[in-house]
Formats: structure tokens, sequence, C-alpha cells
């Protein structure tokens, strides 16, 4: 009886610290560039992901006067400063900050929350994906 | 007997729960104090999704400069966020909620019934701030008083002691 109440107790911690885990790199950003390219290939017009027109999608300014470089720079391997209240924001290339693009609800979250601030709308798959192509080009 | 062991399994994944929730939610004890001169010293509380929500974007604001009214008011208008959609998911909003309400400065900031949502507005900010020249908040170093981290060198630990004021030049 002890002994299965102890299995029982080692299988909760075991899963408990499995799920801490993974919540911290629960994917890879290759693996995250590929989730969006399975929902992109399926919207019309799908070209395949360029990191040209993701770096000049990344460097245009749109609405408001606002492109993603305003906060991340023009260098996303370096850090950003938060356009209204100055705060540091880390860099955005996974080669230089490597928690960047390991978990996709958070990729999903802030793409939505900064497409709506600077384009007033939620970005394509297309120009998610050539954005990250073009984040996985950029080198230290 | 299986159904026991069962309910074992149960009764530990509960307890794990309880446990990992519990710590998340508060660190420290909220010993509050009922007069401004301490603002520096008092104990600082934190909570990961707080500080990971509220922290990307600004300062963390420690939940004591506004009271439980307010923070319900801000969490409810996250879509129209000071200019910015800032909607989150609901676990994460009831959890930040729950904590900035329980920590909440437990004066009332207001009597127009009307809850405050800028810090700034609050007769603590302004009494503590009167000493500041009107030159200090032009410095586009400062930019804006949301900007705590620009004088309070300490602030992202929630630390906002005179001592570690520094004004930039």
């Amino acid at each position: 009886m002890m002994l299965r109440v102890f299995f029982a107790f080692g299988l909760v911690v075991t899963v408990a610290a499995g799920l801490t885990a993974n919540s911290a790199f629960a994917e890879t950003p290759v693996e995250v560039l590929a989730a969006i390219k399975a929902e992109a290939s399926g919207t019309p017009g799908f070209q395949e992901f360029s990191a040209a027109r993701g770096e000049s999608f990344f460097k245009t300014k749109r609405n408001h006067d606002l492109s993603c470089s305003t906060c991340h720079t023009d260098n996303p391997a370096a850090q950003g400063k938060h356009s209204e209240t100055d705060k540091i924001i880390k860099p955005l290339a996974p080669a230089a900050n490597e928690e960047r693009f390991t978990d996709m609800k958070k990729v999903a979250k802030w793409f939505k929350r900064n497409c709506n601030d600077v384009l007033d709308r939620e970005c394509t798959p297309q120009e998610k994906g050539d954005v990250l192509a073009y984040l996985l080009t950029v080198r230290k | 007997m299986l159904f026991n062991v069962k309910n074992f399994t149960r009764m530990f994944a509960v307890v794990v729960l309880v446990i990992g929730v519990t710590m998340s939610v508060a660190h420290t004890s909220d010993a509050r104090a009922d007069d401004d001169e301490d603002e520096g010293q008092r104990p600082t509380v934190s909570n990961a999704k707080w500080k990971g929500e509220c922290g990307a974007c600004h300062v963390a604001y420690p939940p004591r400069m506004l009271p439980a009214e307010s923070w319900r008011a801000i969490m409810s208008g996250l879509d129209k966020h000071f200019g910015s959609n800032a909607g989150l998911d609901a676990a994460s909003a009831n959890e930040i909620t729950a904590f900035l309400e329980k920590n909440a400065d437990a004066r009332k900031h207001d009597a127009s019934g009307k809850p405050l949502l800028r810090i700034t507005e609050t007769r603590g900010f302004k009494s503590e701030h009167r000493e500041v020249a009107a030159r200090v908040w032009k410095n586009p170093k400062v930019k804006s008083p949301a900007n705590c981290t620009a004088c309070h060198t300490q602030a992202e630990s929630g630390d906002f002691n005179e001592d570690n004021v520094k004004i930039p030049k």
C-alpha cells in the first residue's frame, strides 16, 4: 500500500516537474517557424517565407509612424526600448537571445499585440513567417 | 484497493497544485503601513505572472500603489490599456487581478467613487514627488512620469527608497 502511494506521489512530482520544465522552453524557433508555415501554407497566395521580405516588413513604418524596429531597433540582435515607456526590451533575434521564439503561445500573443499596435490589425501567417525567417538570419 | 490508490493520486495531485499556486501567488507577507514615510522599506510582494505580463512593457507597478478598485478597473479594461490592446488570457488575468487586489493599497484614493487609473494621479504619488522640478519631468531621459526606473534605480525590484533615487542630468 505505502509503496503504491509513494509511486503515485513520485509520478505526480515527476509530471509536475516535467510540465514546469517544458513551459520554459517548449519549442525551438525552427519548430515555431514550421508551425507558422503549416498555418500559412493553407492561406491563398502563400509564398515560401522570405527573409528579405521579412526584413523589409520589420523596418517599414506603418500606422502611427511605427514599425517593428521602432521598439526593437533596426538591429534585432541589439537591445530595444519600448517607444512609450522606455522599458528595455531584450534582443529579439534568437541568435542573441535564446529565449526568443521558444514558446508558441508567447509568440502568438506578442505578434497579436504588437501587430495591432503597429498595423491596427493582426499579422497574416505569411507576414509572421517572413519576419521569423528574417530574424533567424540575424547574427549576433 | 485500486480505488484508494486512485484517491491518493488525486489527493497528491491536488496538494502539489495547491503548493504550486500558493508559491506563485505570494512570496512574502504583506505587512501594511499607513504612512508613506517607509514606502521604500515596505516588504515587496511578487508574482511571476504579474512580473512577466505587466513588466513586459513597463515597470511592473507594485500593487500597493493603487487601491483594489483601481486594479479591478484596469484589469477589466486591458483591451484598451493606455492606447494599446494588452488583453490577456482569462487564467493569467484572473491570477494577476487576485494578486493585485490582495496586495493593493487599503486606503481609498478618491472620494468621488471613480477609481483612479493612473498612479501619477494618486495623492501619494503627488506628495512624494512635490519636490521634483518641472525640468526633470521634461528631461528626455525621464520622458514620462510612468518611467519609474529613470530615477528610481531599483524600481524593477520594487524598491522605491529615496536613497536609491538618482535623477538623470
